[in-house]
């Protein structure tokens, strides 16, 4: 066996179904475990987390393996990956995993080579100084921001995914080397609503917005786009059939119908929505996936839109701060954010992050009524005594 | 206890597959990645690289650099491939909008899924990335690897594709950024026939399925989360690979309630595992967690001083059904009244432990916000026994299959089917009874439908026969 250095490898373009293999499906996962999660598999007894980024689970064989979790791009390129393996093939015997929201876990027997380990991981820098490999992400902290593709892939983001997050990262670091936090906090980037990843369930989620309609191709529509299907793509029904003056089958956008959620964009590329001005940032909060203590609950959204100004965001970073730091200040031990926030009112979650609540963070889609307040039940803030001036209620 | 892959799978060696020699692969310095500068300027690109986290831009560049200086027969694809994109996302900061052309449908041949074509709208600025297509490759169960492995995919990736890669995309796959349409069929053979591995899925078919580490190396698995997705991966082949359905279907397989790979959030079919006796508990070891000696949480809480452990106010009054209390010094849980949400086992690992009594419970319907809103998934079956071959796991999947393939729309996800047709159409067709397990709470509006033949008489009436009685 060998990779091929053939332009075409073993590959015959003229005989395309010659020698093909289908349907092998992903190699075993048992060849990639290492040996002592081999001989203790189903046979752990417990874990603690030594220091932040330090996991030992101890078996019931009395067999120890200690995980050193630190921070990934999860963008990468070859050259990451063989550096990973370096230090693998190093420290763990050739072996190393990846956890569900792309940190790199480095698995070692014993006390002694996990701070071997340790040290060697956070002695490795960037030319151009930021960490490759930084030890963190466990416990009561923040750990990797799951996230999407951006403008490095994709073609129907609202803003960038990769840039977002290393802003964001930066600025909460000491947040993913500590455990400092009353529970873990999620953070999870989506670049457009399609939402791929966690942003409906993350307990701050950071998503690309659009904010105008998008703006119609008459001249490609019918060749290009399966009509029916752009307007069957349409949430609110704000498409219709149309015909443009020279008779061409195209569609028509009801402007105040449209909330820019570029579904139809996805369908036909002949109604592009992507805007410098209009496009921004959303911000959602209070969402979670465990069933601890509380059941499963989605992030609602809390800041309806933010620039995209690039390359740092520094508005969307100010604000998942102001959060992150009025929920440190105040939740109690093992509250997530949304069990904070239920707790205290959403009333008292802007009051004690200082956000502003605007009409667009009122829902007004389909099952809209269930989130409305049908109770005397609430708590003054100074919101509340704006409204009672308002309504000429107080001087 | 081993376990065996399906068919029988050659070791691969990295030294016998590589295509770098050492010296290729270390044919740069700190000096030259230092003083390097990328073909287009990038200041915004550059700004990125400072700040502590590891940065994609100072990656991206040594991964520019190590092209460069590869000889031109070494790499198939241009040497300028990283700066181009590099340059490509700055000009979309710049532009504050995307750069990739809409759509792009590739492949190879055999399938319909598993590649992601993409096309720049700067082609000719930046014409390294004018193809710049995605191959998702199935990952193997929970992520665990040996370098040959990876440095093997490394090489193929470097020589036939850009070098650039996400580990993972959010589905599972090992992501493969950017090749040419060219290079497509000759990755896919080597990738089959030298490693064999598989692509994954994307389109409307069944996507790569994905699973927590499970047993490997988590005291709380109740269920072997690697096995089931290995052997239902492997049964369900044809269906990941050549669309049929409706729409994308995705499977997700959680150890526990604790939800490490999220499926209840991010799966049509969610597999949680659960147990059906009593928690196991260490009287001793609660008493160790008592007195101090062990930190609540597994230490999860050390970075801040939150006193000393209560048992009383950090466990038994936050459990949410109020089932546990203390007597003569003795922790007591009453099981019946437990809803098995973890937390006092995430909280006392050394003193509490999941049942033995093992399976898992299985909800439907989950997606996210494109078309009717945001779904969670929907407890459907409580409790389920899953052994290998796992025979009832897959009966139950073809049911749910052959209801939504049938009845789902154009784009129709299954919790869309479920909330169009409603829940109880949905078990059905599946065959389930209902429990009251499936609500939050009953229904308050009384649209209540009807069947015919539930009620007597039925629905067949004569209005001649009504007026008898009543007359106009």
């Amino acid at each position: 066996m060998a990779l091929s250095l053939e332009r075409f490898g073993g590959y015959n373009p003229d005989k395309p179904m010659e020698n093909r293999l289908t349907d092998l499906g992903p190699r075993h996962f048992w060849e990639f475990f290492p040996p002592v999660i081999q001989n203790n598999y189903g046979k752990w007894k417990y874990h603690e987390i030594l220091e932040p980024g330090v996991l030992v689970h101890v078996s019931e064989t009395g067999d120890k393996v200690f995980t050193v979790r630190c921070g990934g791009g999860r963008f990468m390129t070859v050259e990451n990956v063989r550096e990973i393996c370096d230090i693998a093939d190093k420290h763990c015997d050739g072996y190393v995993r990846f956890t569900t929201r792309n940190n790199i876990e480095f698995m070692v027997e014993t006390q002694d080579k996990m701070e071997a380990l340790k040290k060697d991981l956070m002695s490795r820098k960037h030319v151009t100084g930021s960490y490759k490999f930084p030890v963190g992400g466990t416990g009561a902290g923040v750990t990797n921001i799951v996230h999407t593709q951006g403008f490095l892939h994709c073609h129907t983001p609202a803003t960038d995914a990769s840039s977002m997050v290393k802003a964001i990262m930066d600025d909460l670091f000491d947040y993913f080397q500590g455990m400092t936090l009353p529970a873990q906090v999620r953070v999870s980037m989506a670049c457009c609503l399609n939402m791929c990843g966690a942003v409906h369930c993350s307990d701050i989620a950071l998503l690309g917005y659009h904010r105008k309609p998008p703006v119609i191709d008459h001249e490609v529509m019918d060749a290009l786009c399966e009509i029916p299907l752009v307007i069957a793509a349409c949430p609110t029904g704000a498409i219709s059939p149309a015909k443009t003056e020279d008779g061409k089958k195209t569609v028509k956008i009801k402007e105040e119908r449209c909330m820019f959620c570029g579904n139809c964009y996805t369908m036909c590329m002949a109604v592009p929505l992507a805007d410098k001005e209009g496009d921004g940032v959303t911000i959602l909060a209070g969402g979670k996936i465990s069933n601890r203590i509380s059941r499963p609950k989605f992030s609602k959204v809390v800041v309806p839109w933010l620039p995209n100004n690039f390359p740092r965001f520094p508005e969307v970073v100010r604000d998942v701060k102001k959060i992150v730091e009025a929920y440190a200040a105040d939740a109690n031990k093992y509250e997530r954010i949304g069990d904070w926030a239920e707790r205290i009112g959403w009333e008292k979650f802007f009051e004690k992050c200082d956000l502003p609540f605007t009409e667009h963070l009122i829902d007004d889609y389909r099952l809209a009524y269930d989130t409305y307040r049908t109770s005397s039940q609430f708590k003054y803030t100074e919101a509340a005594w704006e409204v009672s001036r308002a309504a000429g209620g107080i001087e | 206890m081993a376990f065996e892959p399906n068919e029988p799978q050659e070791k691969i060696k990295y030294d016998e597959m590589r295509i770098y020699s050492d010296e290729e692969l270390n044919n740069y310095t700190e000096e030259e990645l230092k003083n390097f500068k990328t073909k287009h300027d990038t200041p915004m690109c550059d700004d990125l690289e400072s700040g502590p986290w590891p940065s994609f831009v100072a990656d991206a560049k040594r991964e520019a650099l190590h092209r460069r200086k590869l000889a031109d027969d070494r790499i198939l694809l241009s040497a300028e491939t990283v700066e181009d994109t590099l340059g490509q996302l700055e000009d979309s900061f710049v532009d504050g909008e995307t750069h990739w052309k809409h759509g792009g449908i590739v492949g190879v041949f055999g399938y319909g899924g598993g590649v992601i074509g993409r096309y720049s709208d700067l082609q000719e600025k930046y014409p390294a990335v004018a193809h710049f297509h995605t191959l998702r490759v199935n990952q193997p169960m929970s992520k665990f690897y040996n370098t040959d492995f990876l440095r093997t995919i490394c090489d193929l990736w470097e020589y036939r594709g850009s070098g650039m890669m996400n580990m993972h995309g959010s589905t599972g796959d090992i992501i493969l950024l950017g090749t040419t349409t060219e290079q497509l069929e000759p990755i896919f053979y080597q990738m089959t026939h030298e490693m064999q591995q598989d692509l994954g899925g994307s389109g409307s078919n069944l996507r790569s399925p994905s699973c927590c580490l499970g047993r490997a190396r988590c005291e709380w698995s109740c269920i072997d989360t690697q096995d089931m997705c290995y052997e239902l991966t492997h049964y369900y082949q044809d269906e990941l690979h050549r669309p049929a359905f409706p729409y994308k279907f995705k499977f997700k397989f959680d150890g526990c309630p604790n939800g490490c790979v999220a499926s209840i959030a991010r799966s049509d079919m969610s597999f949680i595992g659960t147990w059906k006796d009593d928690i196991r508990i260490d009287q001793d070891a609660v008493q160790a967690y008592i007195a101090g000696d062990i930190a609540p949480n597994g230490g999860a809480h050390a970075g801040k001083d939150w006193g000393k452990f209560d048992i009383q106010k950090e466990v038994i009054n936050l459990c949410p059904t109020a089932c546990m209390w203390m007597e003569d010094g003795k922790l007591m849980i009453d099981n019946k009244e437990c809803t098995r949400c973890m937390h006092c086992i995430n909280t006392m690992p050394q003193a509490l432990r999941p049942g033995a009594d093992t399976g898992v419970s299985i909800l439907f319907g989950a997606k996210a916000p494109i078309l009717e809103g945001a779904q969670m998934a929907v407890l459907t079956v409580p409790f389920m026994k899953c052994e290998p071959p796992y025979e009832n796991i897959k009966d139950l999947v073809e049911k749910v299959w052959d209801w939504w393939m049938e009845e789902g729309k154009n784009r129709e996800r299954l919790g869309e089917l479920i909330q169009r047709w409603g829940l109880p159409k949905f078990l059905e067709v599946i065959g389930l009874p209902p429990m009251p397990q499936m609500v939050t709470e009953p229904r308050s509006n009384p649209y209540i439908f009807w069947k015919a033949e539930e009620v007597p008489g039925g629905f067949k009436r004569n209005i001649e026969d009504y007026r008898v009685k009543h007359m106009r």
